[in-house]
């Protein structure tokens, strides 16, 4: 229920939400946990593995328990924790892992099947016998154990992601953290202060401290006020700085749209990626429980989390307040209950020498050893000198001291240093390169030593980063000691609980250590403990402690926890902003992408780039006959073709000759100028790695063409080459691929074609194949080649990009008026079969120059790269399997890419495997399927037959081995 | 990680692509053999410190860089680019 005068909300302003179908309202500011509670809701899930009643432990994101599912369909986020969900109008909440309702849960009949799911069932209670894991328990505890479900549908809210950069980095915006960013920003250095909370001010706004004679709050506020009002300083509100990496880099996640109704075009979340030149952890420290048996019943909680719903919030979690601690600190909240008129029942202090108080009663040496009431607190069972005794309550609020929150100084591999006089862990100064820890994070837990810790780490990084330091000026504040006497578990019968979501006991711990699984590290995955979505945060150190004591020995010796990025859980729709649909593969278009697209052409994937496959006529009922005709059309009179996509690599300078011919395993510095050549390129293993047409187009100026997938390959192996192995030759590239629109045009009608463009028409006897040179066409300068991958006379003409559309649209329009039109992929595919020309179907990076019967391109005058290696015995043996044409010659005429080739005679098994088919399609020209492929001693078995068998498709075909040209093989044609 | 490319400053990882040891640098000669020739090609040291990797400016201005750094503290040591010299 609220308290009269307490809390720092706005009462004025309601704000209705429903949870599990029933409407509440809350109030501007309210969390979904404070709003329940100050509904009276003390109820909020069941646990993970038990299912046992459970509601609100902490305040903060550390909750183990108030997991909730928000919102419905495409939008629904299971796992979220009423403790940080801000509530709105509109908001609908769930709770989860309840069947059939939250109150009557019918699995909770899985705490009487306790024994066979305690420590290490995953292990041995269902190894045996074997097919039931799978058939029996792994449905079974599917169904009965875990968390919320996800919806099933696609995620229908938007994510982004962002980058920032900064001279310091403040995580955390407690009083450690606010001092350290005002010092920085007040020093002049670019700051960004990053809190997961909605509101800044971590505990200050939770306690009643005074600094400087005004309350925390104020302060705090009045802090922000200035830091606000500066340009260097960003201020990052509901940003959880997660995960700490290499060189300064930080991974955060904002909370953009979680805290309103769906707004149409705003993010849910940001994904930033923060690098900080400095960063000071501020992350504040978190209250770790008890260990007591029933100590998860819903209305017990943290002392801490206590004082800051009502000092926060203004709400009391019950009616009769008790506090079990073993520390001072949590005497705090007995003390603000008080004062704001709520009844305190006792504080009962496992220490003898625990500090009196005329306000309360307590109960010094005393200690809770069982608790009582089915859905929520009733009662306690207090043991102290004077024996046993029941006393009523309905929220305890305990205390077993403060963890600082070391996490992010873990993230690389740091670990953590035992502090005996806090027994906790503190981060390790130069974990994390160019971090400090301050304040309650580094173990300092007064107010004043958070202010100072903070001021000093700010200070120390403006020296760092070579800044004036401003003089140090502390605001007064309360500096009282943190005093504490560890106990981690009370002794006693019952179930006590350390992991609150993976539903791990003391006892549980102590099994494994029966069963010799005493190092920390196998304890955990024995036991799962630490091991669910919160990562222990509240139970890792007290688990330690339980350990270390039934191994008999000490903390430090027994281990350290760990902690890995996140922090707090990301949707992997946030770490994957930008990454959906087109964003996971951007499409790139050629120039004649529209036009395609207008003719009606099926678009295929190349990579990122998209191809037309075909031109369909009307009345063609499928890619076949389309291609067929494309065929016969470009066979026959003239096509046009699209052939941007192939890498262009413009290679500039006076060394540029030699080096093709290093990087070539053929002559390039031979060639003329305004001549062409076919090159193939190794790698330095001596395999095949791209063939593709260079252009000499002066002196010292080539123009290299690689094939569409390996452009980007190429270009950085050119890169390597020339700076890393040839520094001191005089060339340059540039990848030239998408300044320049280029089309074949192929066929007998090819330069009829072209001279209805050209400015000045080509003579019969200009432009023999392989030459090349600059041309005008309709006014604009352009390149043609004159080269050919369809075996026709062709030719192919560049022109700059931004001509591209109208050039295919004239093109395809007079090749039309000659009998001929535009082709698309399979067509090119097809012709370049019937030809026996290789892609990289053939050159797949495992076949090498003698493989593709090119072994003789290696020339022998000079070193390449790749020509050492290429003729090692091994690859040069005639055994090996090398390139051929197959044609059917059987009932049955299909090939088939990717079949296997056999013996005539042989049984198709992996045994008796001689080669394979790469490439196969039915040829109009020739009519029947062409086919290339990899056949053991190949060349030497023209004229064989061979079996070839699909085992995928089930396709048995008899094929004759033929050469792979298999149309106008003599090359007159292209010649001509 | 950020790597500090010499001609642009520091930069992101996911800009560079990752090629592997600096030995590549070190072309044997034509000549050297085949086990200098098996050295250059297949064998490398797996340390655990310090390593020299090769990186390549993709997003970038096109560098190839040499980078020293420390397998065990992922600290980069020093960057150069790759035209000066593999030591
Ligand atoms: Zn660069």
């Amino acid at each position: 229920m609220r308290v009269a005068g307490k809390g720092v909300l706005d009462r004025s302003r309601s704000v209705p939400f429903r949870f599990d179908g029933v409407r509440y309202a809350g109030l501007e500011g309210d969390t979904l946990a404070s709003a329940l509670l100050a509904n009276g809701v003390r109820l909020l899930g069941r646990s993970f593995k038990y299912h046992r009643p459970r509601g609100v432990l902490t305040a903060g994101s550390e909750e183990p328990n108030a997991l909730v599912t928000v919102g419905r369909g495409g939008r629904q986020t299971p796992n979220t924790r009423a403790t940080v969900q801000e509530i709105y109008e509109g908001l609908e909440a769930r709770s989860q892992n309840a069947w059939p309702s939250l109150k009557y849960d019918l699995l909770s009949v899985n705490t009487l099947a306790a024994p066979f799911l305690g420590a290490g069932f995953y292990y041995k209670t269902f190894m045996w016998p074997k097919a039931f894991w799978e058939k029996l328990y792994e449905p079974a505890i599917r169904r009965a154990a875990g968390l919320g479900a996800l919806s099933g549908l696609p995620d229908a809210d938007r994510y982004e992601r962002a980058y920032a950069f900064c001279d310091l980095l403040v995580i955390g915006a407690g009083p450690a953290g606010l001092m350290a960013a005002l010092v920085a920003g007040r020093a002049g250095a670019d700051v960004i202060l990053a809190d997961e909370d909605m509101r800044m001010g971590g505990r200050l706004l939770a306690e009643t401290q005074q600094i400087e004679g005004r309350s925390g709050q104020v302060w705090a506020g009045e802090v922000l006020a200035e830091l606000a009002a500066m340009e260097n300083v960003r201020l990052m509100t509901r940003t959880t700085v997660a995960g700490a990496y290499d060189q300064g880099t930080f991974a955060a996640l904002e909370r953009v749209g979680h805290h309103r109704a769906r707004a149409e075009g705003q993010p849910l979340e940001c994904f930033w990626r923060i690098v900080a030149k400095r960063s000071v952890l501020a992350a504040g420290a978190l209250e770790r429980p008890i260990a007591f048996a029933d100590n998860d019943r819903p209305g017990i909680m943290m002392a801490g989390a206590v004082r800051a719903y009502l000092n926060r919030w203004g709400v009391c979690p019950g009616r009769a307040v008790t506090v079990f601690a073993n520390n001072d600190d949590a005497h705090r909240t007995a003390r603000d209950l008080v004062a704001a008129g709520v009844d305190v029942v006792a504080v009962i202090d496992s220490r003898a020498e625990a500090p009196g108080s005329d306000l309360f009663e307590v109960h010094r040496g005393a200690q809770v050893v069982g608790t009582s009431g089915r859905l929520g607190l009733e009662a306690i069972t207090l043991r102290s000198a004077a024996g046993e005794r029941r006393v009523e309550t309905d929220c305890l609020a305990v205390s077993g001291g403060w963890n600082p929150s070391v996490h992010l100084s873990c993230h690389m591999n740091g670990r953590p240093t035992w502090r005996e006089d806090i027994a906790s862990f503190v981060p390790t100064p130069g974990a994390v390169p160019g971090m400090m820890a301050a304040g309650a994070c580094n173990g300092a837990f007064s107010t004043l030593a958070c202010l100072r810790e903070g001021a000093e780490a700010a200070r120390a990084a403006l020296v760092e980063l070579g800044r004036s330091v401003p003089p140090l000026d502390l605001p007064a504040t309360e500096d009282e000691p943190y005093r504490l006497t560890p106990l981690w578990a009370v002794a006693g019968k019952g179930r006590a609980w350390l992991d609150f979501q993976n539903d791990v006991t003391v006892k549980d711990v102590r099994q494994a250590v029966a069963e010799n699984y005493r190092s920390v590290e196998h304890m955990k995955r024995y036991t799962t403990q630490g091991m669910a979505t919160d990562q222990g945060k509240s139970s890792n150190v007290t688990a330690l402690a339980v350990l270390a004591d039934a191994t008999g020995r000490g903390i430090p010796e027994t281990g350290t926890t760990s902690f890995r990025p996140p922090y707090s859980p990301i949707a992997i729709a946030a770490l994957g902003a930008g990454g959906q649909g087109k964003g996971f593969a951007p499409e790139r278009f050629t120039t004649s992408h529209k036009a395609s697209r207008e003719r009606g052409a099926p678009m295929i994937e190349a990579g990122l780039w998209y191809r037309p496959s075909t031109f369909p006529a009307p009345g063609e009922k499928s890619w076949r006959q389309s291609c067929d005709r494309e065929v016969r059309m470009v066979r026959a009179a003239v096509g046009v073709c699209d052939v941007s996509t192939l890498g262009k690599i413009d290679i500039q300078g006076p060394d540029a000759g030699k080096f093709l011919d290093f990087v070539y395993a053929n002559m390039f510095s031979t060639l003329k100028v305004g001549r062409v050549r076919y090159g193939l390129m190794l790698r330095e293993d001596g395999t095949v790695m791209d063939d593709g047409t260079t252009a000499r187009l002066g002196e010292h100026h080539f123009l290299m063409t690689t094939t569409t997938a390996a452009a980007g390959d190429v270009m950085r192996h050119l890169e390597f080459v020339s700076q890393g192995l040839r520094p001191d030759w005089d060339v340059r590239f540039t990848s030239v691929t998408e300044q320049w629109a280029q089309f074949a045009v192929a066929g007998p009608k090819s330069r009829a074609l072209l001279n209805e463009l050209l400015d000045a028409p080509l003579e019969a006897g200009d432009w023999p194949f392989m030459a090349c040179g600059p041309v005008r066409v309709l006014g604009v300068a352009g390149r043609l080649f004159r080269i050919s991958f369809s075996g026709e006379q062709a030719y192919e003409l560049a022109v700059p990009a931004r001509y591209g559309d109208s050039l295919f649209r004239a093109l395809v329009a007079r090749a039309e008026g000659l009998g001929g039109g535009a082709y698309g992929m399979e067509a090119l595919n097809v012709l370049r079969l019937e030809k026996g020309f290789i892609t990289h179907a053939e050159i797949h990076g495992r076949v090498t120059a003698y493989d593709i019967g090119m072994g003789r391109m290696v020339s022998a005058k000079k070193d390449c790269i790749g020509k050492t290696m290429s003729q090692r015995p091994g690859l040069m043996e005639a055994d090996r399997e090398r390139l051929v044409g197959l044609k059917p010659v059987g009932a049955v005429k299909l090939i088939t890419s990717g079949a296997h080739l056999f013996a005539k005679g042989a049984e198709p098994v992996r045994e008796n495997d001689q080669g394979y088919v790469t490439s196969a399609a039915y040829s109009p020209t020739v009519g029947h399927v062409v086919a290339l492929g990899f056949l053991r001693r190949g060349p030497e078995r023209l004229g064989e037959v061979v079996k070839m068998v699909d085992h995928l498709r089930a396709v048995e075909t008899l094929c004759e081995v033929v050469d792979p040209v298999i149309f106008d093989p003599e090359g007159g044609r292209m010649r001509g | 990680m950020r790597i500090t490319c010499p001609l642009c400053g520091a930069r992101d990882r996911r800009e560079f692509y990752y090629r592997g040891a600096a030995l590549a640098l070190e072309r044997p000669a034509p000549d050297a053999g085949e086990q200098a020739w098996d050295d250059y090609l297949f064998l490398r040291e797996n340390p655990a410190g310090e390593t020299r990797d090769l990186w390549y400016h993709a997003n970038g201005c096109g560098a190839w860089l040499v980078v020293r750094r420390d397998t065990r503290s992922h600290a980069v040591l020093e960057v150069r680019l790759a035209g000066e010299g593999a030591q």
